[in-house]
């Protein structure tokens, strides 16, 4: 009898360990962010926590001088950095190469014979988002706050962004059977959820839907969203929280998913994030689609687009909330409403 | 003269098999051979294997059911293409989603949602199929119908799922996948769309009944277990003939509650909050959407939602007084 409890017992704690090794072991910290009683807690795991320290360390950089003689006065062919001073334009040039192109160098953008021709694909790119990151850091502030963005803050030493999306080609099998409706695989970017697994089109381009599906009055009066669209919905909302490593109650009361009155106060700032993210990608990066070679694109001829996670990385302040903008000032661009020049569509 | 009496033992005790009680000529035909003694049966419940009544309900039944088995799963097969291995790795993901929200309550392609309503079709004609067979079945031993009324409490809440409320939302979009996440996930948007399922009342009910269902079982099981030792299973002769085993049952929780139930009120309790959980959620799923579009609003409305102190600055909507993010046009930023 003993002999068989004790058997019971080995199985039973076995079978239980095995079932436990997907989990983070605790001690996990949990700060309270809410009224007592609402479940609004922020957990954090202290040994992620320092992974993402590591991860998101800021590479030093020195403030250049403004004085001395203009860029635009020294190099020929300089169109939007040409009010920086030489020793500012070229200390950039060289961050800017640290930060993208670390291994390939001048050359991953410039044709070294003659640093002034544009034949390299790569320098109208940089040209463009050059004046992107002006742009956020100018009209943006209600996401990007003081602390703004710098190429840095997406590439951490890649020539492509690390996360960055595509639209996916839903490939038709055979017609009568195999629709996976987009959704149904086991994938990180919702959270290996069965929700649909690319969200972003719906909503991280201009133009595109609200995620605002739940019904806004008590009885029904008229506002249509099926489930599939809520099911959409969710699943940008687990890619936003998977980007922030944060969980549903950094910006939500939870009771009332759609209440902004008890919602804490990132609710909004998440909201112009997405408006930025929108902004983004239809005024700056969709446009230069023309301007990358076929390997860069995706499955679908489309230039590879942001979303929460390019900037964040996983935290909820990109690069921990350390700004890299005294050292850099000319990427703050010029004041809202002043027309910046984007490259043509093709 | 001989009773068969069921014991309070773990001991299994073999003899020839039971066919049963004789009821007319034509059910003893349809009634199989008994299979046999299974030791492992014997452990869980009767060692004894059949004898099954299978009938023409039963096979109907089964056809039904096993076409739409098939249909899902050959369905799931497709989209790992045709992988058996995958198909295995990727099983709690894949899916059977009902059809777009377009086409309304018309017959969509087969590959967008018509497969769906075929095999949600069959489902349902297997389901009731097998619903009368218990019905006929509970008939023909002179039983009551209680456990055919039982199953149809729960094919209630099937149908308002399924069927009853896709129709009155006038989309086949509204049902359920058939896929272990999506179904999971389809719950989860249920309630956010309809702001906060917790808020319904008939939901608030239906918890209510199935915690209390597992409340009563966890509570009738014990006492009987715990008066066994006196004779406490033979329940129902206990109703008639009180013995010490339903004395000490009675007293324990008259002693620790102040009241108690009888041997024969405990299963209309039993019965009665197994089947208000599937009966009053019904109800509950019936009414989202149709006549309440948002049951944290209606809660608010109706005084059951508490507002809570504010905690940090209040939000407002920003859409309210910043506009969207600007549309594509080029060049003017």
């Amino acid at each position: 009898m003993n002999a068989g409890l004790n058997k019971l017992l080995i199985i039973l704690g076995l079978a239980s360990a095995a079932l436990l090794t997907g989990c983070e072991r605790p001690p996990i910290d949990a700060v309270q962010t809410g009224f007592r009683g609402t479940a609004m807690v922020e957990i954090n795991n202290p040994r992620t926590q320092e992974k993402l320290a590591a991860e998101n360390i800021v590479p030093v950089s020195v403030a250049a001088s403004p004085d001395g003689p203009k860029a635009s006065a020294v190099y020929k062919n300089v169109q939007v950095l040409g009010n920086l001073s030489e020793a500012q334009f070229t200390s950039f040039m060289v961050a800017m190469t640290a930060w993208i192109a670390p291994n390939e160098g001048c050359g991953y953008c410039h044709n070294v014979q003659n640093f002034a021709d544009d034949s390299v694909y790569t320098k109208s790119v940089s040209r463009t988002m050059i004046q992107m990151t002006q742009a956020i850091n100018s009209n943006w502030n209600t996401h990007v706050k003081d602390t703004g963005v710098t190429c840095y803050t997406c590439h951490r030493g890649n020539a492509i962004p690390k996360e960055v999306w595509f639209e996916t080609a839903e490939k038709k099998k055979g017609g009568m059977l195999g629709n996976r409706n987009g959704q149904n695989m086991p994938s990180p970017v919702v959270g290996y959820s069965s929700l649909p697994n690319q969200p972003f089109s719906s909503y991280f381009l201009a133009g595109k839907d609200a995620a605002r599906v739940t019904g806004p009055t008590a009885l029904p009066n008229g506002h249509v969203k099926s489930i599939q669209e809520t099911e959409s919905v969710f699943a940008v909302m687990i890619h936003q929280s998977n980007a922030l490593g944060v969980n549903c109650t950094y910006c939500h009361n939870s009771r009332a998913f759609a209440e902004w009155e008890q919602s804490p106060p990132q609710r909004a700032q998440a909201w112009y994030g997405i408006q930025m993210v929108k902004d983004v990608n239809s005024n700056y990066i969709v446009p230069i689609t023309s301007v990358f070679p076929p390997h860069r694109l995706g499955p679908d001829g489309d230039v590879a687009k942001t979303n929460c996670a390019t900037c964040h990385q996983g935290v909820n302040k990109p690069l921990l909330g350390k700004s890299m903008l005294k050292e850099f000032p000319y990427l703050v661009g010029p004041p809202a409403g002043m027309p910046l020049k984007v490259a043509q569509q093709k | 003269m001989m009773e068969y009496q069921n014991l309070f033992t773990q001991t299994q005790v073999t003899g020839p098999a039971s066919h049963g009680v004789p009821i007319n000529a034509y059910d003893m035909r349809e009634r199989t051979k008994p299979f046999g003694f299974s030791y492992l049966m014997g452990v869980i419940g009767n060692a004894q294997l059949g004898p099954i009544y299978l009938g023409r309900l039963g096979v109907a039944s089964l056809m039904f059911g096993i076409t739409a088995f098939v249909l899902i799963g050959f369905n799931m097969l497709a989209q790992v293409d045709w992988n058996p291995i995958q198909f295995v790795r990727q099983l709690f993901w894949l899916s059977l989603d009902p059809p777009a929200p377009k086409y309304g309550l018309t017959f969509p392609p087969m590959n967008e949602g018509g497969w769906w309503l075929i095999a949600g079709l069959f489902t349902t004609i297997s389901i009731m199929l097998w619903w009368y067979r218990t019905y006929r079945r509970a008939i023909a031993l002179g039983m009551g119908t209680h456990v055919p009324w039982a199953f149809a409490a729960a094919i209630w809440l099937f149908l308002v799922l399924g069927l009853i409320r896709p129709v009155l939302m006038g989309s086949w979009a509204e049902a359920v996948p058939f896929g272990i996440f999506s179904h999971l996930d389809w719950t989860t948007a249920f309630s956010i769309r309809y702001g906060n399922l917790f808020y319904n009342p008939f939901h608030m009910l239906s918890i209510v009944f199935l915690y209390g269902s597992v409340l009563l079982f966890a509570m009738h099981g014990a006492t009987i277990l715990a008066v066994s030792r006196f004779g406490g299973e033979r329940e129902i002769e206990q109703i008639v003939d009180r013995g010490t085993a339903s004395e000490r049952a009675g007293l324990f929780w008259r002693w620790t509650m102040g009241f108690n139930a009888t041997m024969e009120s405990i299963h209309r309790w039993a019965w009665w909050f197994a089947v208000l959980t599937p009966i009053t959620g019904g109800i509950g799923i019936l009414l989202t959407g149709t006549v309440v579009d948002n049951w944290y609003l209606w809660g608010v409305k109706h005084g059951i939602a508490p507002a809570y102190p504010a905690y940090f600055e209040v939000v407002a909507d920003p859409a309210l007084s910043a506009p969207m993010a600007p549309s594509a046009i080029q060049g003017a930023k």
